[in-house]
């Protein structure tokens, strides 16, 4: 139990940043660059780390909780999930729930903290961002009720665990599909990649996430960076939990196959961003209310 | 051959929501193309390779997979149209609608008195849903090129419920249905065209205005 709770977050704490770098070294091939070391992010923590707060004499105490609630609900989400064939440390009935709007949570604080600045360019960040977050909700709801039709527990541990081998091979194989696809874009959402919002931008029309975090500075941005990447890897886990369903029986190649599995979706992602263009502000809620429908559809193909 | 099946229909559902949420002419006629294509396929997976599934597969690839796409963006390159701009309903609500319909077609089809092989299958409920999704499309969108498309995933639909019969329909009415919707193409080019040249656009709405 304790060994599964360090081993739990020893692999999350390790290798989040490293998801990044990969990322960015996937764009970078794509635009013939060499681009920036796959250890890059862990510098820029170290860094953020030396460095010193700075702020701004409008903001109160609810400007430093953002980056910490942003930081801890990762850590405490990560707990709920199978990582791979690793079992969740923390498992109750009805933990769903609790997995989704922990996210509900920080959003509220990052929001909270952006709006505490006064600045209007990142009140309409906030907005963005929570309008977009309202909308994935729905999407991520209903692919995980679809999980609890198959597996009928409402524990996340039970609803990526054994059963996905034979889910895959039946006929709900079409809606695991489905409901990849959609946790795979409230992904790119949540971690406000393209084609939803371009981490690399910095002109404040168009930034939804970015525009929030303008303020922070030092070990605070460090604290948004390193929650970011959890959150990543987190959502991830998810996605790579339902793509390699498979039990190797032995912690060590278990963690290795769940490692190799979140490589691959790092690269998948980061040929996604080299590939597409970002959508305009106004598609992305129709994008969103497209994958909910699809979600809803891939219920009611495990209901019929 | 079920398992090749099922993930086709599926598809072809996708392929329903992407046509009524998408604004891109270009992209609509590519992928109901793609949609007649997959459709091609689907004789010979349910029926296997008999002389009458193969013809049927060829004429539906060349129908609905080549020829009548290649026909539609020849004339959205003539006439200069690029986006569907106003629907008459939104394209959110009509993609909501179109999940409402697909979902209505699932449940419908469970209570239709089926032959027992077909009761569990996703034939019934994907052509009711593929036929739901064409007439939506006809009934909110004003170009007339995009009618044009609904009409067309209308006759998918039909197509679907065809290959189910397609033992006991005689290869005639088969043929019947393409060369069928060969002549709707045909009149509907030649009605954008009219349109085109009396009034400067293509939309529809113009045919209800009396002009002295």
């Amino acid at each position: 139990m304790f060994g599964n709770l360090v081993l739990h977050l020893a692999i999350l704490l390790i290798f989040a940043p490293l998801l990044l770098g990969i990322i960015t070294k996937t764009k970078a091939w794509f635009a013939g660059r060499i681009g920036a070391p796959l250890l890059q992010t862990y510098y820029d923590l170290a860094r953020l780390w030396r460095k010193g707060f700075v702020f701004s004499r409008t903001t109160t105490w609810v400007f430093l909780l953002g980056p910490v609630i942003g930081l801890a609900v990762p850590l405490l989400a990560s707990l709920l999930i199978p990582f791979g064939a690793l079992p969740a440390p923390i498992s109750f009935e009805g933990d769903l729930i609790l997995f989704v709007y922990l996210f509900g949570l920080s959003r509220f604080f990052t929001a909270a903290a952006a709006l505490d600045t006064g600045s209007s360019f990142e009140g309409m960040g906030a907005v963005r961002e929570v309008t977009f977050s309202c909308l994935a909700e729905p999407t991520m709801l209903f692919a995980l009720l679809v999980l609890t039709r198959l597996s009928g527990g409402l524990s996340l541990d039970t609803l990526f665990g054994e059963h996905l081998i034979s889910s895959w091979q039946s006929e709900a194989g079409a809606s695991l599909g489905l409901i990849m696809v959609c946790l795979f874009v409230v992904l790119l959402l949540e971690c406000s990649r393209i084609p939803f919002d371009d981490p690399n931008t910095h002109l404040e029309l168009t930034m939804v996430h970015e525009v929030m975090v303008l303020d922070h500075s030092g070990p605070a941005f460090g604290m948004i960076l390193y929650g970011a990447v959890l959150k990543m890897m987190v959502l991830g886990a998810l996605l790579v939990r339902l793509a390699i369903p498979w039990n190797t029986g032995w912690w060590l190649s278990d963690a290795a196959l769940f490692l190799a599995g979140l490589c691959v979706l790092a690269v998948i992602i980061g040929v996604v961003e080299s590939i597409m263009a970002r959508l305009r502000l106004p598609r992305v809620p129709q994008v969103l209310i497209g994958t909910s429908l699809l979600s809803i559809f891939a219920l009611v193909l495990v209901l019929r | 051959m079920m398992e090749l099946t099922n993930p086709l229909l599926l598809t072809v559902i996708l392929i329903n929501f992407f046509t009524l949420g998408s604004a891109r002419l270009v992209a609509c006629i590519r992928i109901v193309a793609v949609q007649g294509a997959l459709l091609a396929l689907l004789p010979l997976a349910v029926h296997g390779f008999t002389a009458h599934a193969m013809l049927l597969s060829a004429g539906a690839l060349i129908f609905k997979g080549v020829f009548i796409p290649l026909l539609l963006l020849r004339a959205i390159r003539e006439v200069r149209i690029r986006r569907e701009m106003e629907p008459i309903i939104g394209f959110v609500p009509t993609l909501i609608l179109g999940a409402l319909m697909t979902a209505g077609a699932f449940l419908f089809a469970d209570f239709l008195p089926l032959a027992a092989e077909h009761h569990d299958g996703l034939f019934v409920p994907t052509a009711l849903a593929t036929m739901f999704s064409g007439f939506l499309l006809l009934i909110t969108r004003r170009k007339a090129i995009t009618q044009v498309l609904g009409y067309l995933m209308l006759e998918n639909g039909i197509f679907i419920l065809g290959v189910l019969l397609s033992e006991a329909l005689p290869l005639l009415v088969e043929g019947g249905v393409l060369l069928d919707l060969l002549v709707g193409v045909f009149v509907m080019g030649i009605v954008m065209n009219q349109i085109n040249r009396e009034f400067s656009s293509i939309d529809t709405e113009s045919l209800t205005a009396l002009k002295e």
